[in-house]
């Protein structure tokens, strides 16, 4: 059996889970094998017809009152009883903070190595071939696993949505119950960023400043600009993180953040190799930048040579007209 | 506090990588090494702690001999000791095979530790598995990817980074952290530290001296591919007044790329 946990933000499911289950029951299909899905939560049941729907013909709920608040301690011990009893041979996370956080503890509970934010996941004589970015997406790595079961956390925007008709199957609910006085780590709070903008990790347009921003105000540009776009991020190269224009949370590149959205738009970005690594596997990229030598354009599917803060204003207007 | 972190050596990385498709693995030849930028905000945030609340700190690494100057760059910022675990096998990229032979090392040789602190991830490697893998052998509560970290007695406060805010964990210690860009700005090494760096002992312990069976190190990742990712293709640049390469872009993006 392929399992795959399913992430919740706000009782929501995480379109990242989505993309695993998708992933999962692909996969299932090849090994010839069923896909169940785990959600961790009380009174989580009514979620189970959106699971049915993307191919698992299980799902498990976990229930403890303390799973309320993530505690990676709590969600993993839950997630190896789990696997304990119901011997999946293969576990998706999608590769969020939590499946991040999560799927190393209980690889460890059990005893297995893990493939961390994979890319692809292949069938190789009836077994998993992982693929993997390694040096920020300047390399790949293929490899298969040795240990069983075969736990995989899948990147976020890469693997695609598949949604089935059916929204029927089996649901099983299990009261877990926790060890007493474990020293523990607790979430007690969380503390929204900007009143919740989206991540770029998340975003399936991400629209990215670089040195040629000049300074904190103008990223306003960007976020007025991002704000005309569904589904869209702000993010910065490392130059503008490091002047102080932008938190960090915005990188992306070999010390910020790996992404693959639909689309990359890089803003006065000159494109040094460690940005590159980050952005490249985006499915399109634009550039704006003064310097027509400037490397992003060796990457970028159009580019624009030109002054930022000139073709900004008329490319809201434009934008404006085509998204109606 | 007793505070162990633990460092690894990568290419820097403005490094253009280059791969050995006979041995799947990256040419090291021309590649500058340097601590991973990651192990620097770790390191960093042990000093301030000890110099907040006392206490030692203690810079480990797994690696080959080569991985001693990256230590020595931790002496020179200010730690009080440094141990190389001497490692034969090149990156396995098996977070589990290193979580263990440094759980093994600390069960041994530093029972007596109250933080255990990572770089959130390895530039290289990426894999993001170490921290929570010694927490879990160990039996420690974790917190990863930190961006800010508090203590009052015998209990910690973290700040980690998840998508668009913050989680607040606490913890009681000891624990294991891993720390996130942001945590600090990680101090410049002295001319008077590098001097008494050079001085110091590096105890170099091999980890056949760990007490592990040989099984129990044997990596469970078979690599069977590293290659290049796909070359992109330069698109159409265009340049002229802005009113019009706007209008372009738009076109491009709404009719050829239909993702507007």
């Amino acid at each position: 059996m392929i399992l795959t946990y399913v992430e919740l933000k706000d009782d929501k499911i995480k379109k990242a889970a989505l993309e695993a289950l998708s992933e999962g029951k692909r996969k299932a299909l090849e090994l010839n094998k069923g896909l169940a899905a785990v959600v961790i939560g009380s009174g989580k049941e009514g979620l189970a017809p959106e699971i049915f729907s993307y191919g698992a013909s299980k799902v498990y709920v976990l229930e403890n009152p303390a799973f309320d608040h993530y505690s990676t301690q709590d969600y993993a011990f839950a997630l190896a009883a789990l696997a304990h009893k119901v011997n999946p041979e293969v576990i998706f996370f999608p590769a969020t903070s939590q499946g991040k956080d999560l799927a190393p503890r209980l690889a460890a509970k059990l005893g297995v190595s893990l493939a961390s934010d994979c890319t692809k996941v292949s069938v190789k004589s009836g077994d998993l071939e992982f693929t993997r970015p390694i040096f920020a997406g300047k390399a790949l790595l293929s490899f298969t696993l040795k240990s069983s079961p075969q736990i995989a956390t899948l990147r976020p925007n890469v693997f695609p949505l598949t949604e089935t008709a059916s929204r029927k199957g089996e649901l099983i609910k299990e009261l877990v119950a926790l060890p007493a006085d474990q020293p523990k780590a607790q979430v007690v709070d969380i503390l929204q960023e900007h009143g919740g903008e989206m991540d770029v990790s998340e975003a399936d347009i991400i629209i990215s400043g670089g040195r040629g921003m000049k300074g904190p105000e103008n990223f306003e540009v960007l976020r007025e600009l991002s704000s005309l776009i569904p589904r869209s991020a702000v993010g910065a190269s490392r130059p503008a993180v490091d002047s102080g224009w932008i938190d960090h949370q915005h990188q992306v590149g070999q010390t910020g953040k790996t992404v693959s959205p639909n689309l990359y738009m890089a803003f006065g970005i000159s494109g040094a190799i460690q940005h590159l690594a980050g952005m490249s596997s985006s499915k399109v990229i634009v550039a704006v930048n003064k310097d027509p030598h400037a490397p992003i354009f060796k990457v970028a599917d159009f580019g624009v040579v030109g002054d930022l803060f000139q073709v900004i204003p008329p490319l809201k207007e434009e934008l404006k007209k085509a998204l109606g | 506090m007793n505070i162990l972190v633990f460092v690894k050596r990568v290419p820097d990385t403005e490094s253009k990588i280059r791969i050995n498709p006979e041995t799947n693995s990256v040419v090291e030849e021309g590649l500058n090494f340097i601590i991973n930028p990651y192990d620097e905000y770790a390191m960093e945030e042990a000093l301030r702690i000890r110099e907040a609340k006392g206490g030692k700190v203690t810079a480990v690494t797994v690696g080959r001999d080569d991985s001693l100057v990256i230590l020595r760059k931790c002496l020179a910022m200010g730690a009080d000791e440094a141990v190389l675990i001497k490692d034969s096998l090149p990156e396995t990229y098996d977070g589990l095979r290193m979580a263990r032979i440094i759980a093994g090392f600390i069960r041994k040789s530093f029972p007596d530790y109250k933080l255990l602190l990572f770089g959130k991830q390895s530039v290289g490697a990426d894999n993001s598995q170490v921290p929570a893998m010694v927490a879990e052998l160990l039996s420690l509560p974790q917190a990863n990817v930190v961006v800010k970290l508090e203590f009052e007695g015998e209990r910690g406060v973290a700040y980690r980074e998840i998508e668009g805010a913050q989680e607040k964990v606490a913890f009681p210690l000891p624990a294991v952290i891993s720390a996130q860009k942001g945590l600090n700005e990680p101090r410049y090494e002295t001319l008077r530290g590098i001097m008494m760096a050079k001085k110091k002992q590096i105890p170099i312990i091999p980890i056949e001296e760990l007490g592990f069976e040989l099984e129990d190190l044997a990596p469970q990742i078979e690599i069977t591919r590293m290659e290049m990712p796909p070359a992109r293709q330069a698109g159409k640049v265009v340049s002229g007044p802005p009113e019009v390469t706007a209008r372009q872009l738009v076109d491009f993006l709404h009719n050829e790329a239909k993702i507007i």
